[in-house]
This record gives C-alpha cells, sequence and structure tokens, in this order.
C-alpha cells in the first residue's frame, strides 16, 4: 500500500481499473456539480454585499444534529430534491420526443468529454492519441441539446435561446480551435497526457505563461462555450424569460441545470489541462499520485472561482458586440498568437 | 477481439443505415437533419474500427459538429414545418438524382460483381500508424500538396461566393 502511494502512476490501466476510475469521477463530478451550486450562490452574495444561503442544514437526520443549520449546507441537497418532486409538465404544442432528448444530449456532452482529462501521471479513464480533438469533437455535438430545446418547445422565447446559443457557439468554436492548435504545436501531440508532460513541473513552462494570448483567447472562448455570463444572451432573463429553457420544468430543468455546471467544471479541467500544467506539482517532477491529482484539483478548483467570479461582475454582452468580439477580435487575436508560437517553435527547436 | 469488432461493426451498420433511411423517409425537416447526425456520427464510429481516429474525429467535429448545426440552424430559422412548401417544381433536380444513384450503383456493382483486386498502396506503417494526425499531415503536404492547395482554393472561392451572395450591392459604408 505504501509502494502505490508513493509511485507516480505510469502503468497502463486495465479495462477494469478504467471503468472503476469512470465511476469515481463520475461520482465526484455530479457531486461536486450541487456543491458547486452552493459555492456559486455564496460568492455571488458576498460580491454583492448579502449572507446567502444559511438555513437549510441537516435537521431531518437526528445524528447529523450538530450539523443544524451549518452555513445552509444541506441547501443544494434540498434543492435537489425539491426538483424531483416537482410535477413535469410538458407543454401541449411541444415535440415531446424532443423536448425529452434535448436535456439528455446536454447532459451527455457536458460528462462524455471528462474521459480525455488526465486526473494524474497515467490516471485517465481513455488515454487516446488524439485528445485535444475529441474535446473539440463532444463540445461541438453539445449545442444540439440547447438548439433541439429550443426548438422542441415550440415557444419564440425558447426558440431565440436556441438560436443563439448554436450562433454562440459555433462562432466561438473557431476562436478555440486555433487557440488549442498552438497548444498542439508547442506540445507536438494531440494527446492530453502528452501535453501535460511538455509543459514540466517548473510553472514557467506551464502554457500560460509560455503561450498567454492563447490562454486568454482559450478562457474567452471556453466562456462562450459554457453559455455563461458575460455571454450568458441564450438565457438572458429580462429578454427571453429563460431563453432555451423555458418550457422546461422539474428533473428536465434539472438536467439542464446539471449540464450547464458540469460543463463548467469540465472546462475548468480542460483549461487547467491545457494551460495550467494539468496535473503537475510545481517544481517536484515525480511527485506520488495522490499529490497529483491534488494539484490537479486545486487547478481546477481555481479556475471554477474564476468562473463564478467573472459571472457576478461583468455586465452580460449585447449581442452585437459578442459576434464582434468572437469574430473581430479574437479569431484574429488567435490566429496571430498561433503565427507567433509556430514562428517560436521553430526558432527554439532549430 | 475479432467478435468484438464485429459486434461494433453491426451495430454501428445499422445505425448508418437507419440514419440514411431515416434522412430520405421522415417528413420533418428536423427529424431528418437529425437522422442524418446520427448517420455522421455512426459514420465516425466505423472510421474508428478501421484505426483512423484522425479522420473519425474530424468526421465528428466537422459534420455533426460544425455543418449539420448550420443546417439545423437554417431550419429553425426559417421555419420548414410544412414539407409541402419544399416541394420542387421542376423534376430536373430528381431526374439528375436517379441518373447520379445509377452510375454509383453501376459502378458498385461493377467492383462487386468483376471482383476487381482494389488499388494496393505498399506502405511499411501498421494501419494504426496511418490513422495518425501527424503521418496524415506529413502526407498531406509533401505527397499530396498541389490537391490540398487546390481543395483550399474551392474552399475559399466558396467563402467568397457566400459573401458575395449574402452582400448583393457593395456600398463602401457597410
Amino acid at each position: 500500500m505504501t509502494d502505490l502511494l508513493q509511485l507516480p502512476l505510469l502503468l497502463s490501466l486495465t479495462l477494469g481499473e478504467r471503468l472503476a476510475l469512470m465511476g469515481v469521477v463520475l461520482f465526484v463530478l455530479l457531486t461536486s456539480v450541487a456543491y458547486t451550486v452552493y459555492a456559486e450562490r455564496k460568492i455571488a452574495a458576498a460580491i454583492q454585499n448579502r449572507i446567502g444561503p444559511n438555513r437549510v442544514g441537516f435537521d431531518l437526520i437526528p445524528q447529523l444534529g450538530f450539523l443544524k443549520g451549518l452555513a445552509g449546507l444541506g441547501q443544494p441537497i434540498a434543492d435537489v430534491l425539491k426538483l424531483l418532486f416537482k410535477e413535469d409538465v410538458v407543454p401541449s404544442a411541444s415535440n415531446g420526443f424532443y423536448h425529452l432528448l434535448a436535456p439528455m444530449i446536454s447532459l451527455f456532452a457536458a460528462l462524455t468529454t471528462i474521459a480525455v482529462v488526465p486526473v494524474a501521471a497515467g490516471l485517465v479513464i481513455a488515454d487516446v492519441d488524439i485528445g485535444v480533438l475529441y474535446i473539440l469533437a463532444i463540445t461541438s455535438l453539445g449545442v444540439y441539446g440547447l438548439t433541439l430545446a429550443g426548438w422542441a418547445s415550440n415557444s419564440k422565447y425558447s426558440l431565440l435561446g436556441g438560436l443563439r446559443s448554436s450562433a454562440q457557439m459555433i462562432s466561438y468554436e473557431i476562436a478555440m480551435g486555433l487557440s488549442v492548435v498552438s497548444v498542439v504545436v508547442i506540445a507536438d501531440s494531440l494527446s492530453m497526457t502528452k501535453i501535460v508532460e511538455s509543459q514540466t513541473a517548473n510553472p514557467l513552462y506551464w502554457n500560460c505563461f509560455r503561450n498567454f494570448l492563447g490562454f486568454i483567447c482559450f478562457v474567452v472562448a471556453s466562456f462562450a462555450e459554457c453559455n455563461r455570463a458575460p455571454f450568458d444572451l441564450p438565457e438572458a432573463e429580462q429578454e427571453l424569460v429563460g431563453g432555451y429553457n423555458t418550457e422546461y420544468g422539474s428533473m428536465k430543468f434539472a438536467l439542464f441545470f446539471l449540464a450547464e455546471y458540469a460543463n463548467m467544471i469540465v472546462a475548468s479541467t480542460v483549461i487547467a489541462t491545457l494551460f495550467l500544467g494539468g496535473y503537475q506539482v510545481p517544481f517536484w517532477s515525480d511527485a506520488p499520485w495522490w499529490l497529483q491529482v491534488g494539484a490537479f484539483v486545486t487547478k481546477t478548483l481555481f479556475m471554477m472561482f474564476v468562473f463564478i467570479w467573472v459571472r457576478w461582475t461583468i455586465p452580460r454582452f449585447k449581442y452585437n458586440q459578442l459576434m464582434d468580439l468572437g469574430w473581430r477580435k479574437l479569431l484574429p487575436l488567435a490566429l496571430f498568437n498561433l503565427l507567433l508560437i509556430a514562428m517560436g517553435v521553430l526558432i527554439f527547436e532549430a | 477481439m475479432e467478435t468484438v469488432s464485429f459486434i461494433l461493426f453491426s451495430f454501428l451498420g445499422a445505425l448508418v443505415m437507419v440514419g440514411s433511411i431515416g434522412t430520405v423517409w421522415s417528413r420533418n425537416p428536423v427529424t431528418s437533419a437529425l437522422f442524418l447526425v446520427l448517420n455522421f456520427f455512426a459514420l465516425g464510429g466505423i472510421y474508428l474500427l478501421l484505426e483512423a481516429q484522425f479522420i473519425a474525429v474530424v468526421q465528428v467535429i466537422v459534420y455533426a459538429g460544425a455543418i449539420m448545426v448550420l443546417f439545423l440552424f437554417t431550419i429553425m430559422l426559417l421555419n420548414l414545418d410544412d414539407e409541402q412548401a419544399l416541394k420542387e417544381k421542376f423534376d430536373l433536380q430528381k431526374g439528375f438524382g436517379i441518373l447520379l444513384g445509377g452510375v454509383l450503383l453501376v459502378e458498385v456493382l461493377y467492383i462487386l460483381g468483376l471482383k476487381i483486386n482494389l488499388p494496393q498502396k505498399s506502405t511499411t506503417l501498421t494501419p494504426v500508424e496511418i490513422g495518425e494526425a501527424k503521418n496524415i499531415g506529413r502526407e498531406l503536404i509533401t505527397n499530396f500538396l498541389f490537391p490540398f492547395e487546390i481543395v483550399s482554393i474551392l474552399l475559399l472561392l466558396a467563402v467568397v461566393g457566400a459573401i458575395v451572395l449574402a452582400k448583393k450591392n457593395f456600398s463602401p459604408n457597410t
């Protein structure tokens, strides 16, 4: 056991171990969604000088009585229970099958991306050679969930929300893809593990410093891909009621909610992997695997905090500003960065 | 391993067939488009079975992820619920379709029936290596540079054409 805790885990996993890892990763992801919502409400409250949720404890279970009202930590569980017991209302004018399919696609896309993200050296559900492309492929499928939700609801607000989300995702995918290319050029590989290895344990070699412009482009584009503020036009309350999820209630709404937060967490893990050195522990290249997992989780939590922080401090864009930023600022910037990186690689490698 | 890949191939092949038949058969344009997405997705899976991971993923990114989203976008924006509204006025297109389909059918039957030896390219690479992005990229910009550039120019022309069509009257201020 001590050997297992100290060796850097570099051997490839068997199928059973991969499945076990998948179970663990999905469990952590799904439970952390609930507490990300809680964290978001608490951080938002702090930013707006409020208290935030502070009532729901674990009063119902006598053994946990000492947790009564503990900083509202029971709030996420109460919210989930409430959504579970609500009536599932399907609008009579909607297209029932697609109405049901849309949240499923959203959640599918959010949860399958995590498969290629390495949580420690060698500890990855599927270490495919084209990991980065796989991530781009799956995120580009996620847009069907929102678009279909908008169409199937047969409501003008939903349709506008769905159309906005698809236009936005197509536009920002290009800048995102180009900044990923710059990362691939530096790492000389499409595999996520090799990209992390190429960043070494020295924080100065992490891509957020070596490839600063690419980092900025990727982070902005992933905000847009996650439909998070300041890019949350698909669900702009003031104009579109709830956007694509206007006609959704109970568990189906919960699935969208789950997908949105799972997307945010997965985007944080991808940013951490591509730009913040992934599982690399600073200045310790062969750290034990549990420390690497710790480093990875810390970086992910930091990026999640940035996501929440930005949402509650920056106002929403107008639609023309969104398109202008995507096509006329971010895209040229990403192209310029790619040129710069390619030249840098040529000069330093020669 | 053989049986696993056979089962996977049967499953994906069935999906491809369901997808293509559904695309042609369904009355609703959105359903039609989604069947096409299913088709592309399953086709990507078949590429994966052939060890061509790069092509598989590119298939999903380009066709399922980008082109079909635009299709769906257009269908929803135009709200094409009524199939009758789409009916062609003249049958030239239909005739051309039958002609093209017939040519393809004859080709396939020719190859199957005469058991022609398909051109075998000799290579020292294993199938997995051929499928790698690095090798595909190297081939594209060395041995196949000319066709590659021609295709790029074709795509560029399509983009320029789209802009010309969208912006019918050019004025310096717009």
